[in-house]
C-alpha cells in the first residue's frame, strides 16, 4: 500500500522536476548577505563559465535545512560568519574535509579548521572605539581593562546575544578560565553606562554623542558609519598588543566556507572556495564590507589599511565556537543581557 | 469534520515535529535556562502581553468608536488611515521609534543642547517596547472592531438610550459588550503576533519567551533545547485561547440590522477637536514619522540601490501575497463553515488548533515544516531512483507549493479571525428564512452569505496579504532559487544594521501593503453606505 503510494508519487513528481542540469553549477547556501557575495559570485561565472546558485538565510535555519536534507541536498557550499557556526555545521557532519594545497596556503592556519572541514575567507576584528574628546589612548590597554572600576558608567557594549562577543568572551576562556572569564564580564556590566545596544553602530552613536567613552565594535562597522559621517569625534584602538599570554592579540573572527557532506558537485565546490580564496578574488571579497582579507600576500583596502597595524590574536578560531556554548552561560550568569 | 481535520492536521505537523523534540532533552542547557534566563523572560512576557493588550484595546476600540460612530473633522480620511500601520513592520516602528528617542536621537540631542535638558524616560525599556508594540498591532482590533460598530453599534446605542441609559454607559454596557467577539479576535492575533515577534525584541533588546527560543538555537546550538520552549509556548497559547473562547461561549449575538453612517453622533467643537487631535497624534507617530523616516534614508540610497532587479523583488512579493491571501481567506471560510454545520467542543478544538501557526516564531514554524518536506523528498527522491535512475535533489522542497502550505499554517489565524466572527453575526434565523424560501446549500451560501460576510472577507484577505507581505524566516527558508522578495531584500540589510539601505524595500512593502488596506475601506464603505 504504502510502497504503491510511493511509486505514484515519483512517477508525478518525476514528470514535474524538468531537468535542465546541463552546465556545470555550483549551489550555495550563504549566510553572508547577497550584496556581499553576489557581485563575488558573478565575477566567477564570468572568469569560468560556471554558473552559481545561491540561497540566503540565517545560519541557524540553514543548517537545520541541510540537516533535513541530508544526502539529497542540492548544496555543494556552506558559506557563513563567526567562527561559531563553521565550527558547529562540522561538529553536525555537514562538512566534509577537504584536501586542497591552495587554500593551505591562502588561509593561515589559526584561521581554519584543523581538519579541513572549512576555510576563513576574510578577517574581522573585534577592537575599541573610542570618544576622541573624552578618552586619551594612553588610558586603553585591554579587553579585560574595561572591566576596572575606572571605567565605571563609561562603557557601552552590544547586545550578548549577537555572537561577535560571545566570541570574543570564549577566547578569553581560553586563557583565564570560566571563572576569572565570568569576573572579567560582571565588571564590563558593571561599568555600563547604559542597557546594551542591538547593533555596533547604536554603541558607537553613543559614545559619539558623549553617552559613554568606549565600546567594542567590528572594524567594518566603524568604517561605514565615517563614511557616513566623517566628523564624529571617534578613533579605533588596538588592545591586548603588549600581553604575553594566550589573550594576546586582538579578538578576530572569519567568514569563512566549507564543501556539504554530501555536495553533487565536490570538486566544483572545491574549486570555487579556492577561487575565493585566491589573490584575485580576496580583494573584493573583503573589501567589498571594508574586512581584513584573509589571504596574507594581499593587503587590505587603503581606507582599511589606514587604521594602522595590529596584532592578532593567534588561537584558532575553532576555539571561539567549541566554547561558545560556554561562553554564553557564563554572560547569562554575569546579567550580560 | 473530514475537512477541519485535515487543516488542523496540517498546522499539527510542524506542531508534532517541534514537541517531538522532548525525545532528546538536553538537561544541562534547559537547566541553564532556567535557572538565569526563565524568571526574567516570563515577567517580560507577561508584562509585554498584558500592556500589548491594554494598548491595543484601548487604541483600536477608542478609534474604531469615533470613527465609526461619531462625526467630526478629518473623519473620512482617518476611517482608512487608521489602518495605515498594518502595512509597516512592527521592527521598522520600533527602529525608527529608537533613532529618534533613543539618547542620540535628534530629539534628546537638540534637548541637551538648547536646554541642558538630561534624564528623559528611556526609549528602549519595558514602556518603550509595549508602547511600539501597541502602535504596530491595534489596527487589528481598530479594523474588526470598527466593522463591528458600524453595523451594529447606532442601533443598538439608540435601543440603549431609549431604555434611559446615557451615551457613556450605552457604550459601555451595551456596544462595547457587544461588539466583544470582534475585540478579542482582533486582540488575539496581536498577541498571537507579539509573542511570536523577534525583530522588534531583538531592536528593543527585549528577552521574551520567543528571544529565548533564538538564543537556545544560535547561541547554544541546541534545536531540540529551542524546540522544548516552542512548545512551552504553544500550551501557553493553548491556554490563553481557551480561556478567551470560554468567557464568551455562553454570549449569543443576533444581529440589529445594518448600521446607518447618517445617525453618527455629532461631537461638540470642543470635543471634535480632541478627537481630532487623538486620532491624529496616532497616526503621526504609528504611521506618518517613521514612513517620513524611511522616505529619507530611501533618498540617500536610491540611486546607488534601486536596479531592475527590484520589479522583480516587488512582483515576487505581490504575487505570493496575493496567492496566499487568497488560500487563506478560502480555507479559513471553509473551516468556519464546518464549525457552523458541526458546532461541538471537538470542532472548537480543531479550529482552535488550526489557527495556532500564528503564535509560532516564525523559523521555529519553518523548520517544523521543511523537516517532513525534505524527508517527503527524500523518500520520493530515493523510490525514483531505483525505477528509473533519478537523479536529482529535490521534488516538493523549493517548490512555491512548500512556501504557499508554510504561509497557510502561519496565517490562517488572521484570516479565520475576522471570518468566523462575521459568520457568528448571520443568525440561524436568516439561513431559516432563505431556505423556506427554496434556497439550497450552494444558494444560501451565494446569495445569502457571502454578501454579507463580503466585509469579514475582505478584512481577512487584507490582513493576510499584507501579513506575508513582510514575513521573513519562511519565506527565507523556503523559497525557490531566485525567488528573492522584498522582504528577503530587508533581511539581507537589516541583518548588517544597514537600515538606511533596507528603507527602500521596507517602503516598497509599505506601499504595495496600503493598496490592499485602500481598497478594503473603499469597498468597506460602500457596502456600509
Amino acid at each position: 500500500m504504502k510502497s504503491t503510494l510511493t511509486r505514484l508519487l515519483s512517477v508525478v513528481a518525476l514528470g514535474l522536476a524538468s531537468l535542465p542540469a546541463l552546465a556545470e553549477e555550483v549551489v550555495v547556501y550563504s549566510a553572508r548577505n547577497e550584496q556581499l557575495i553576489k557581485p563575488l559570485f558573478d565575477a566567477y561565472t564570468r572568469e569560468t563559465g560556471v554558473q552559481v546558485k545561491f540561497v540566503t538565510d540565517k545560519e541557524g535555519p540553514l543548517m537545520a535545512r541541510l540537516k533535513a536534507e541530508g544526502k539529497n541536498t542540492p548544496a555543494d557550499v556552506l558559506l557563513t560568519v563567526d567562527a561559531g557556526n563553521l565550527w558547529q555545521a562540522s561538529e553536525e557532519g555537514l562538512l566534509r574535509p577537504i584536501k586542497s594545497k591552495t587554500l593551505q596556503t591562502n588561509v593561515p592556519a589559526h584561521l581554519r579548521d584543523p581538519d579541513n572541514e572549512w576555510f576563513g575567507l576574510s578577517v574581522r576584528a573585534r577592537t575599541m572605539v573610542y570618544n576622541t574628546g573624552k578618552v586619551k589612548p594612553g588610558e586603553l590597554s585591554t579587553y579585560e581593562d574595561l572591566a576596572n572600576p575606572k571605567w565605571k558608567g563609561r562603557l557601552c557594549l552590544r547586545t550578548s546575544k549577537k555572537v561577535y562577543n560571545q566570541s570574543l568572551v570564549a577566547m578569553m576562556i581560553t586563557e583565564y578560565g570560566e571563572d576569572k572569564t565570568e569576573d572579567m564580564v560582571r565588571g564590563w556590566v558593571a561599568n555600563l553606562a547604559t542597557s546594551p545596544f542591538p547593533d555596533d553602530t547604536k554603541a558607537m552613536e553613543a559614545v559619539a554623542a558623549g553617552q559613554c567613552d568606549v565600546t567594542l565594535v567590528n572594524t567594518y562597522y566603524f568604517g561605514r558609519l565615517m563614511d557616513k559621517k566623517s566628523d564624529l569625534p571617534l578613533a579605533i584602538f588596538w588592545p591586548n598588543q603588549n600581553l604575553k599570554n594566550k589573550a594576546a592579540g586582538v579578538h578576530v573572527n572569519v567568514s569563512g566556507a566549507g564543501v556539504t557532506r554530501h555536495a553533487r558537485n565536490p570538486a566544483g565546490a572545491q574549486k570555487l572556495i579556492e577561487w575565493l580564496s585566491s589573490e584575485k578574488a580576496q580583494n573584493q571579497f573583503a573589501d567589498v564590507n571594508l574586512e581584513y582579507p584573509v589571504n596574507p600576500k594581499v593587503s587590505p583596502d587603503q581606507k582599511v589599511a589606514a587604521w594602522g597595524n595590529f596584532k592578532q590574536n593567534l588561537i584558532n578560531v575553532k576555539d571561539a565556537g567549541s566554547l561558545q556554548a560556554k561562553a554564553v552561560k557564563l554572560m547569562d550568569r554575569a546579567g550580560y543581557k | 469534520m473530514l475537512f477541519a481535520l485535515t487543516v488542523a492536521a496540517l498546522v499539527l505537523i510542524p506542531v508534532a515535529v517541534t514537541f517531538s523534540s522532548f525525545a532528546e532533552v538536553e538537561g544541562d542547557i534547559l537547566a541553564h535556562l532556567t535557572e538565569f534566563v526563565l524568571p526574567d523572560l516570563v515577567g517580560n512576557t507577561v508584562w509585554l502581553m498584558f500592556g500589548v493588550g491594554v494598548g491595543v484595546s484601548v487604541l483600536g476600540v477608542s478609534l474604531a468608536w469615533l470613527t465609526a460612530m461619531c462625526e467630526f473633522p478629518g473623519r473620512r480620511v482617518f476611517d482608512w488611515a487608521l489602518l495605515l500601520p498594518l502595512a509597516l513592520p512592527a521592527y521598522v516602528t520600533a527602529f525608527v521609534a529608537i533613532g529618534l528617542l533613543d539618547f542620540t536621537g535628534p530629539l534628546q540631542t537638540w534637548l541637551r543642547d538648547t536646554w541642558n535638558l538630561t534624564g528623559l524616560p528611556e526609549i528602549r525599556s519595558r514602556g518603550g517596547v509595549i508602547l511600539v508594540m501597541s502602535l504596530a498591532l491595534y489596527p487589528y482590533v481598530y479594523l474588526i472592531a470598527r466593522n463591528a460598530f458600524a453595523t451594529q453599534g447606532a442601533i443598538a446605542l439608540e435601543a440603549a438610550q431609549s431604555l434611559g441609559l446615557s451615551r457613556t454607559r450605552g457604550f459601555f454596557r451595551v456596544a462595547l459588550p457587544m461588539a466583544r467577539p470582534w475585540i478579542a479576535a482582533g486582540m488575539m492575533l496581536a498577541l498571537m503576533e507579539t509573542l511570536a515577534d523577534f525583530g522588534t525584541m531583538a531592536i528593543f533588546n527585549y528577552d521574551t519567551f520567543t528571544t529565548a527560543i533564538y538564543k537556545a538555537w544560535y547561541s547554544l546550538f541546541s534545536l531540540s533545547a529551542a524546540a522544548q520552549l516552542a512548545s512551552i509556548l504553544i500550551l501557553f497559547v493553548l491556554v490563553a485561547v481557551v480561556f478567551e473562547q470560554r468567557s464568551r461561549a455562553r454570549m449569543r449575538y443576533g444581529a440589529v440590522g445594518r448600521g446607518a453612517a447618517s445617525r453618527r453622533i455629532r461631537l461638540s467643537p470642543l470635543l471634535a477637536t480632541l478627537a481630532f487631535a487623538y486620532a491624529g497624534i496616532v497616526l503621526a507617530i504609528a504611521f506618518v514619522i517613521p514612513v517620513t523616516q524611511l522616505a529619507l534614508w530611501t533618498r540617500d540610497v536610491v540611486a546607488s540601490d534601486l536596479d531592475n532587479r527590484y520589479w522583480g523583488f516587488a512582483w515576487h512579493s505581490v504575487l505570493l501575497s496575493g496567492i496566499g491571501a487568497a488560500m487563506v481567506v478560502t480555507i479559513a471560510l471553509l473551516l468556519a463553515y464546518a464549525g457552523r454545520q458541526r458546532p461541538g467542543s471537538g470542532m472548537a478544538w480543531l479550529q482552535r488548533l488550526a489557527t495556532l501557526g500564528y503564535a509560532f516564531p516564525g523559523a521555529v514554524l519553518a523548520v517544523g515544516l521543511f523537516i517532513p518536506v525534505a524527508w517527503l523528498d527524500n523518500q520520493i527522491i530515493e523510490a525514483g531512483h531505483a525505477w528509473f535512475g533519478f537523479e536529482g535533489s529535490e521534488i516538493l522542497k523549493g517548490t512555491l507549493v512548500v512556501m504557499l502550505l508554510a504561509y497557510l499554517v502561519r496565517f490562517l489565524a488572521v484570516g479565520f479571525g475576522p471570518v468566523d466572527s462575521g459568520l457568528h453575526r448571520i443568525t440561524r434565523n436568516v439561513d431559516e428564512a432563505a431556505r423556506n424560501l427554496g434556497t439550497g446549500t450552494a444558494g444560501l451560501l451565494a446569495r445569502v452569505h457571502l454578501p454579507m460576510l463580503r466585509a469579514s472577507l475582505l478584512t481577512a484577505a487584507a490582513l493576510a496579504f499584507v501579513d506575508i507581505m513582510k514575513e521573513m524566516p519562511i519565506t527565507l527558508m523556503t523559497r525557490p532559487f531566485g525567488w528573492d522578495t522584498l522582504a528577503v531584500r530587508v533581511f539581507e540589510m537589516t541583518s548588517e544594521g544597514e537600515w538606511e539601505r533596507a528603507a527602500l524595500p521596507s517602503l516598497a512593502i509599505v506601499i504595495a501593503g496600503i493598496i490592499p488596506v485602500i481598497l478594503l475601506t473603499w469597498r468597506g464603505t460602500r457596502a456600509h453606505g
